[in-house]
């Protein structure tokens, strides 16, 4: 572990924790542009984190310690995913200790702690928020763990920072099974954040809430955490998204010019994503909850296919 | 080596004793399985033993032997003895039907039989065996024989057993291979030509198969498991279940040597079946023992799956990749008897507590038993396969022996692996809905009933032993890499081949190839997640502040809320009913708009049921009935069958 390492480990962290709301706040301003509202302010998740810590945490009288301590966990769960993907250099020491499949159970852990967390106090809300949360999650976490087996097919490797290694040093060219597993990718990530067609995260009308009703009873503090841990995860998917079908631009070897050049780099590349994302969501509708088993049935399958394409084809 | 013999002694020993000894004999016994654990783990890295015991029939006697499989085994059962062994010192003080002394002796009984089953080395010793554990656990499941329906979950569970011992010793005859010589030295030396290979790995896989819950042979499993006294039902889940992937191990790879390529797919895909069609299962139950039971299913799938892939990959000489993938199923065999024990006996103290076991009674247990949820917790998150708990180390060493396949000669089969890597992502996936209702329902929530406001903690005994299993959870969790050395001895045994590579890696990262390629490490994950977590703790206490006020509920502004608007064990599985319907067999009984007292009620059923058994009763029933005709009840009759009879003989005879 070479202190170059440490160094581009601690930078990607502190790049994530500062980053992650801003990249909250500019999808929220695009998807006002786009639907010809006036937008908040870009620093306002930020405020609204700093509002949150500073207020009292109302807990319900029945709550457990397990209640207490998920938003810790869960925002635990999200810094380590960011720390582990590779969006700034490929040369983390903290990589080895979890690869691809070992980040998507870091994902499921951070889920099973918030839906219980949601069972704990005993609402009709957070019950029937823990079970579509993990109704999403047990579609989305397959489909999520075939598109990275898909790019690990092509790396011959599960890790995650080879994988990012490889698909940057490949020459320009298309590859069908990624291209499938790129949509395969949106959707779930979609689905994974809580975004429209799936869910809505501007809404708290009860009927369709997801991610709202597993946080409702949640306040101060605790909902500051769940909701950093919320924009940690959108970053973290993002980046995920960026390092399989965007790569270039990641710091490969030990510079530090390397590395200093390629927080720029994906600053844009983050602005173009949540635009993008922006604009998804715009022009999709929220679709029924018992539709979501097939929209998420379509990104399973995707993946499958694009695994096989690679394995057969070898494209 | 003497260890087993004196759990065997031990178990006659307490014949004598009676009721009050039993919470001193349990521990002892528990003393016993934690010896047995320290012996089985030495016998790991020592030279093969054998020994020769002249019990039994004269002339017959019976043959014993303790190799790296064994003793692999051996290590198993003895570590989750101990803690189950500790928590049943406590729980067995209440009537239960069986008198406690005569349970102990049925208990320990089972224990010594289950060891001696991984110790036969000969046909004979190890039927007798197979067939003492399956009796001894069929008194031991109907030990409450008041209640009718333990009394049919027995007699269901003892049928199956004994048509899959019948399978077992028909395979180990075909294994002999007409030398008349039962001893399983003989038969590794035959050599089964492909047709007689395949018969008797079809009828291990039947036997074996039907001990262990397979598809079509699981129905005993949900009733049989759920009818027995929690800590036997710990046992019989997380420990019996092993001894027949234990015989099938042993047959497959000891005794027939060689294989073919679709004896593994075979094993694969009805592994996949079985792990699928369990998960789903244990996600619509609504009884807290039937839904481990049939998560049991799904583990045991998971391992034969594993086992079929490592079949596979031997059959074509890739001897590393199987050695990979039988780690993985190895590794699953320790985990899931760890976190299934934990589980069972969580129930089994739920039980006490509150008397329930009906998931629509319980709820918000966790501040009226605190030691038994987080326990608990431990075992629902290794069971739903999160890291950093022992059950996500045999999937994803299962996941990596996937993806590094290096391209099968097959491409049928190549096809294959890709599709079988997303059905086992989904069943870990599912295994995770599945805890998450086991866990979120009994233990979180408003209670159901007002009398679970005044459940009590377990006791000592039973802290102690669920603290034991808590520790194996985690050590398994935690130290992959030297669980990894106590599993090598066994992969060189049977293949030949062994994860070496992770020892060159220092002890916090498991690498089954190269770092380049794959690693993980799950001390340091913890280490991340917990760091994160305190620095997140201290630095909000820092900058801000820790008040915490104390309200009701907010739930959108409802005021007027009961433990009855909580979602039920039936709601969280609907959407799971509602996806996999097909593999449902379900009755609806919707209440119509008129109704004055309106029910709602949903069966679910099991298509085998259906399908297989009730065909089979019929037939079974038709046969009886026309044999019946012969019995007419006069004297005249009988002896003209005797008469006919002598004639026949006679002109059989004289032919």
């Amino acid at each position: 572990m070479s202190g170059l390492g440490v160094f581009a480990q601690a930078l990607e962290i502190a790049v994530a924790l500062a980053l992650a709301p801003l990249l909250t706040g500019w999808v929220n301003q695009c998807r006002a542009w786009l639907q010809n509202k006036s937008a908040p302010p870009l620093l306002q998740p930020y405020r609204m984190l700093h509002k949150l810590f500073h207020k009292d945490s109302v807990l319900a009288e029945r709550a457990s310690p397990l209640f207490r301590a998920a938003p810790y966990v869960v925002f635990g769960c999200m810094a380590l995913a960011c720390a582990i993907v590779p969006t700034l250099s490929t040369e983390l020491p903290l990589s080895p200790a979890a690869d691809a499949i070992a980040l998507v159970g870091l994902f499921a852990l951070a889920r099973v702690f918030i839906s219980l967390a949601a069972m704990d106090i005993g609402t009709s809300f957070g019950t029937l928020g823990a079970r579509r949360e993990m109704l999403v999650g047990f579609l989305a976490e397959p489909a999520l763990l075939m598109v990275l087996f898909t790019a690990s097919l092509i790396s011959h490797s599960t890790s995650l920072t080879t994988i990012v290694d490889t698909l940057a040093h490949r020459e320009l060219e298309i590859y069908p099974s990624l291209a499938l597993a790129g949509v395969a990718f949106t959707i779930v990530s979609l689905a994974e954040n809580a975004r429209v067609p799936v869910d809505n995260p501007a809404t708290h009308l009860e009927l369709t809430m997801i991610h709202e009703a597993l946080i409702l009873e949640y306040s101060g503090r605790h909902l500051a955490l769940i909701e950093w841990a919320a924009a940690l995860k959108l970053f973290a998917y993002s980046c995920i998204g960026l390092a399989l079908f965007f790569p270039w631009g990641v710091a490969q070897a030990h510079a530090p010019l390397a590395m200093l050049l390629a927080v720029p780099i994906l600053v844009v590349k983050l602005a173009l994503g949540g635009a993008a994302l922006a604009f998804l969501e715009t022009m999709s509708a929220k679709m029924r909850i018992f539709r979501v088993p097939e929209f998420l049935g379509i990104a399973f399958v995707l993946a499958v296919i694009a695994m096989l394409v690679r394995i057969l084809l070898g494209a | 080596m003497a260890a087993w013999l004196a759990v065997g002694t031990l178990g006659l020993a307490f014949l004598r004793r009676e009721r009050i000894v039993a919470s001193v004999l349990f521990p002892l016994g528990a003393l016993l399985g934690a010896a047995l654990f320290a012996v089985a783990l030495s016998a790991l890295f020592a030279p093969v033993e054998e020994a020769v015991l002249p019990i039994g029939l004269p002339g017959l006697p019976f043959h014993f032997r303790l190799d790296a499989l064994s003793a692999f085994f051996l290590m198993v059962i003895g570590a989750a003895v101990a803690g189950v062994s500790l928590f049943a010192a406590g729980y067995f003080r209440k009537d239960q039907g069986t008198p406690p002394g005569l349970l102990c002796l049925q208990y320990h009984v089972f224990l010594a039989a289950m060891a001696l089953v991984v110790l036969a080395n000969d046909a004979y010793a190890f039927m007798v065996t197979w067939e003492t554990m399956a009796l001894s656990s069929f008194f031991l499941v109907t030990a409450n024989d008041r209640d009718p329906e333990a009394r049919r979950a027995g007699y269901l569970y003892l049928l199956i057993a004994h048509v899959g011992a019948i399978a077992i010793l028909l395979c180990f005859g075909v294994l002999q291979a007409n030398t008349g010589d039962y001893a399983f030295s003989n038969m590794r030396l035959q050599h089964l030509s492909p047709f007689w290979g395949s018969v008797a790995f079809l009828l291990a896989l039947f036997g074996f198969g039907a001990k262990a819950g397979l598809l079509p042979l699981h129905v005993w499993l949900p009733e049989a498991h759920p009818a027995a006294p929690s800590p036997v039902s710990a046992l019989m889940s997380g420990v019996m279940l092993k001894t027949a992937l234990y015989g099938f191990l042993r047959v497959t790879y000891d005794l027939l040597g060689t294989q073919l390529w679709w004896w593994g797919v075979l094993a694969l895909g009805l592994g996949l079946l079985t792990a699928l069609f369990g998960v789903v299962f244990a996600a619509v139950q609504v009884d807290m023992k039937r839904l481990l039971a049939y998560s049991s299913i799904e583990n045991i799938g998971l391992a034969f799956a594993a086992i079929g892939l490592s079949t596979l990959f031997s059959a074509y000489g890739m001897r590393p990749i199987a050695a990979l993938a039988l780690t993985a199923a190895l590794y699953h065999v320790a985990s899931h008897a760890l976190f299934k024990s934990l589980l069972f006996v969580g129930t089994g103290a739920v039980l006490h507590a509150t008397g329930e076991r009906n998931l629509g009674r319980l709820g918000g247990l966790m501040r009226a038993m605190p030691w038994v949820a987080w326990a608990t917790l431990v075992g629902a998150l290794a069971s739903a396969g999160l890291p950093p708990l022992g059950g996500f180390v045999s999937e994803w060493l299962l996941l990596q022996s996937f993806l590094f396949t290096p391209g099968l000669p097959n491409s049928f089969l190549n096809m294959l692996i890709p599709v079988v890597a997303a059905l086992i992502a989904l069943v870990a996936a599912l295994a995770g809905y599945t805890m998450v209702k086991f866990f979120g329902v009994v233990f979180l929530g408003q209670p159901r009933e007002e009398k679970l406001r005044e459940a009590h903690d377990a006791g000592a005994w039973e802290r102690l032993g669920m603290l034991l299993l808590v520790t194996g959870c985690i050590a398994l969790g935690l130290a992959p890499v030297a669980f990894l050395q106590a599993i090598a001895p066994v992969t060189r045994l049977l293949l030949g081949a062994g994860l070496g590579h992770s020892a060159a890696h220092g002890t916090w990262l498991l690498v089954p190839v190269s770092v380049e390629v794959a690693s993980y490490g799950p001390a340091i994950f913890l280490a991340g997640v917990a760091v994160s977590f305190l620095l997140a703790f201290a630095l909000v206490r820092l900058l801000y502040h820790g008040r915490v006020r104390r309200a009701p509920p907010w739930d959108c502004g409802y005021p007027w809320q009961t433990a009855r608007m909580q979602d039920t064990a039936e709601g969280f599985g609907q959407p799971i009913r509602q996806i996999f319907e097909p593999a449902f067999r379900m009755e609806r009984e919707l209440p119509s708009p008129f109704d004055r007292a309106p029910r709602y009620r949903v069966l679910i059923g099991d298509h085998f049921w259906h399908w297989i058994y009730v065909p089979v009763a019929a037939t079974v029933e038709r046969a009886a009935r026309l044999v019946g005709l012969l019995q007419q009840g006069r004297i005249s009759v009988y002896l003209l069958y005797s008469f006919l009879t002598v004639i026949g003989v006679l002109v059989w005879v004289t032919r």
